[in-house]
């Protein structure tokens, strides 16, 4: 008693370890902050990496017209049947086409210059129009408002990607004279020095690009410049116009030869989207079209579609296969050899890589039982094998942490094993199970390799309508799409890749929903 | 062998005892050289008791000396232990429960248990009550249904607590009402015996003396057998007491008898808090 006065609390020794342990405690807070800083921050560039790249892609720019629908180029032989007129796409091309004609006539000159203009529209483009006439026929003869997508080059354009056009206020555009060879010049025109030095900016002193200056509707080619003069090529519109309002100078550093579209293109690409003509859209074909070889017609429909009937194969086998096998082995199966193999194997199986099931069902599935080769029903089966383990793994787990004393209490009442296993684990367990079960189907949504083993990857125009039809899946799709060469694919590619990680944020919120809905209580 | 000899004896004395309390109260259960082996391990030697029908039978003894695994093989509950195995006889009204034909599960709706933390099924107290009638279909319809959850918690002195809430979960209860429930669930399948693994470990003691208060109501009904590590509770709620030890029998007899006048040296120690 008389030593308490020795025995403080607060010591120099005691002290120190205080210290140290304080600044062990500190140490391992921030070590902890940093991984999730470091997660969170490789998770946002993720995002944003994507999402700038798909965000180009929610937009497309169209050409909006209106059409008279001529019977004779409709339904040139009378034939109002649905199938007839959707097949009669070079019609409707043809009324496209000459709409655009009528709009810029000097394309008409030569074979070429049709040629090119014919381009600022795939052929395919009109699919949709002819889809809707077949399907309301009683438009035929009357005047429509239609929408198509314009070339996947010329919305690169639009959106400032590629070709790179560089925009200079030239301002009033001085004097022009058309001279004998039928050039036009431009004089006194001080706005031009500005073009000069920003296209030597530009093009590192060379001048192998071109400048285009647009004023009104017309669209002109520069031949020469100097700071206050050039000469000119007119490629659209009237020469009036050229004089009447302020001119804008369109640099394209790239040189003509070396880019998918000319400058008579962008001359008229920059005349339709001044006359409103081009217009930016929201991109919903993105969602309501199949794939297709041209990237503006491009969508995602079919591989959605596969996805889910596949998801859905999967689901149906893995789930209930994987649920009675977890049951099975917690609850009623006896402990020994045979069972704990059988769970080791299932965990191996676990870390087997998705390719060997993918070469299981090519095998197996495709040769030996001679399932339709590209087919959901096989993808859903290689999938369910492939989570199989890890739902079987999920539901055990969420089946053993339901407690001992529950099961006991079932049974001290009376109740059979299978009745406490059915009327009281499995209630308790079934969140636990639900939330295993959509991980693996989120794994599975997100599987490329085995599917391109059973031939998913084939390119499917129609949406299929059954798990045995011809099918491929999103991460396929968003596979081959990111191995086309085009530049348009990209951010197509990436628009795809945001479409797959909703489906799989919308699987994880049903977690989460699951959850919280479903919490334990007791 | 030690250890074996002298239990047995000692059975013979207690024999003698409970002829006497036969006139009072009948012999419910006969159990017969009982052993139980975990595996290998051996938890019960060969214990041979009866008991007593309208009486409390408190069952003591240092932990782990095989009394919850004694009162398992009374409703069979060691059947759901993997590696448990039970030899001997138990005898319930001449049947020999441990007896292949002998259904389980049947015999659990006749010998309820209830647990040494009160587990409650996460379902509302009704729901919790009316599990074990609605299973074995003792019931037709649901006016019937609920005239047994009412008397069956009348029984375990909880309805008026619970009464005006019956939905919620048996889960919000406090402890001692938990176990209360858990009694009533077990009551509410009309068993002529409940055991009673430690049911009052888990609670306080005003608590426990309720639970105390309601087996003693409930042994003007049942067979109830009890195991406690307590033995001021066997004390005050049983009438008879088997104390065992390393897996035997010890000595049994009437309560009064093994308190104030224990036969075996072992016994005594264990009272008097020399060991255990
Ligand atoms: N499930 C089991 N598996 C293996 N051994 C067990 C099991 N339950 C109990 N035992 C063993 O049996 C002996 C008796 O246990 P138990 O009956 O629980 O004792 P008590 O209830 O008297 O404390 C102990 O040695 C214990 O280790
Ligand atoms: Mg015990």
């Amino acid at each position: 008693m008389s030593k308490m006065p020795d025995s403080s609390l607060i010591t120099p020794k005691a002290l120190k370890h205080l210290k140290k342990r304080r600044a062990a405690d500190a140490r391992f807070r921030l070590y902890g902050i940093a991984a999730i800083v470091f997660a969170l921050s490789a998770l946002a560039l993720l995002v944003i990496a994507i999402g700038t790249r798909a965000y180009s892609a929610t937009t497309q720019y169209v050409y909006q017209t209106e059409v008279l629908l001529q019977a004779d180029l409709v339904a040139p032989e009378g034939e109002t049947s649905e199938a007839e007129i959707t097949r009669n796409i070079e019609g409707f091309y043809t009324l496209v086409r000459d709409k655009l004609f009528t709009e810029f006539p000097e394309a008409t000159q030569s074979q070429a210059t049709r040629q090119e203009l014919s381009e600022l529209v795939n052929r395919l483009a009109v699919l949709p129009l002819a889809e809707r006439v077949a399907a309301n026929p009683t438009l035929i003869g009357k005047s429509i408002k239609v929408r198509v997508p314009l070339s996947d080059d010329l919305d690169l354009y639009f959106k400032g990607s590629s070709p790179k056009d560089v925009t200079v206020r030239v301002g009033s555009a001085g004097k022009v004279q058309t001279d004998a060879e039928g050039s036009i010049n431009l004089t006194g025109t001080p706005g031009l020095s500005k073009v000069v030095s920003t296209r030597s900016l530009l093009e590192e002193g060379q001048t192998t690009g071109s400048v285009l200056l647009a004023g009104g509707d017309a669209v002109a080619r520069v031949e020469a410049l100097t700071a206050d003069a050039a000469r000119l090529t007119l490629l659209t519109g009237e020469l009036e116009d050229l004089t009447q309002t302020p001119l804008i100078a369109h640099i394209i550093p790239l040189p003509e030869a070396e880019r998918p579209i000319s400058d008579q293109q962008i001359a008229w690409a920059i005349a339709l989207k001044k006359a409103g003509n081009a217009r930016r859209v929201l991109h919903t074909s993105l969602l309501t079209h199949t794939d297709s070889t041209y990237p503006e017609l491009a969508g995602t429909l079919a591989a959605i579609v596969g996805s889910l009937l596949t998801m859905m194969v999967t689901a149906c086998v893995a789930i209930p296969m994987g649920i009675f096998a977890a049951v099975y082995l917690e609850e009623f199966a006896p402990r020994n050899r045979l069972t704990n193999l059988i769970e080791v194997n299932i965990n191996n199986l676990a870390a087997v890589p998705s390719i060997v099931f993918g070469l299981l069902g090519a095998s197996l599935l495709l040769g030996t039982f001679g399932l339709p080769r590209s087919a959901p029903i096989v993808g859903g089966l290689v999938l369910a094998l492939l989570i199989l383990p890890v739902v079987i793994i999920a539901s055990r787990a969420s089946l053993r942490s339901v407690p001992p004393s529950i099961r006991s209490g079932a049974l001290a009442v009376g109740a059979s094993r299978m009745q406490a296993v059915f009327h009281h684990v499995l209630p308790l367990a079934a969140p636990g199970m639900f939330t295993g079960a959509i991980l693996g189907m989120a794994r599975a949504l997100g599987e490329t390799a085995p599917l391109l083993l059973i031939g998913m990857v084939a390119f499917v125009a129609e949406v299929p309508n059954s798990a045995t039809d011809e099918a491929t899946a999103l991460p396929v799709l968003i596979y081959s799409w990111a191995s086309n060469a085009e530049r348009a694919w990209e951010p197509m590619t990436a628009a795809a890749i945001v479409i797959l990680l909703s489906l799989l944020v919308i699987m994880n919120v049903v977690v989460v929903f699951l959850r919280r809905r479903f919490e334990r209580r007791w | 062998m030690d250890t074996v000899g002298p239990a047995k004896a000692d059975l013979a004395l207690t024999g003698e005892g409970a002829d006497n309390t036969q006139a009072l109260t009948y012999p419910r259960i006969d159990c017969k050289n009982v052993s139980v082996y975990y595996d290998d391990k051996q938890a019960v030697f060969d214990v041979s008791l009866a008991i007593h029908d309208r009486a409390v039978t408190a069952l003591i003894g240092p932990s782990g000396c095989g009394k919850s695994t004694f009162l398992r093989c009374l409703n069979r509950m060691n059947d759901t232990i993997e590696g448990a195995k039970v030899t001997g006889d138990i005898f319930m009204e001449g049947e020999n429960i441990n007896s292949p034909d002998v259904d389980p599960v049947l015999l659990r709706s006749r010998v309820g248990m209830v647990f040494q933390k009160p587990n409650p099924f996460p379902k509302s107290i009704y729901d919790n009550i009316a599990y074990g009638p609605r299973i074995h279909g003792m019931v037709d319809g649901r006016d019937d249904l609920d005239a047994v959850v009412e008397k069956s918690l009348r029984r375990a002195g909880l309805w008026d607590e619970v009464k005006d809430r019956l939905t919620q979960p048996g889960t919000s209860l406090s402890g001692g009402q938990q176990q209360r429930l858990c009694i009533a669930r077990a009551i509410a399948v009309r068993p002529e015996v409940i055991l009673m693994d430690e049911p009052c470990s888990a609670l306080d003691p005003i608590a426990t003396a309720r639970i105390e208060e309601l087996i003693d109501e409930l042994r003007k009904r049942y067979c109830i057998v009890i195991v406690t590590h307590s033995m001021q509770q066997a004390a005050r709620v049983s009438q008879r007491t088997a104390f065992f030890h390393l897996g035997n029998l010890v000595e049994m007899g009437d309560t009064d008898q093994i308190f104030t006048n224990p036969r075996v040296r072992r016994t005594e120690d264990y009272i008097t808090g020399r060991f255990g």
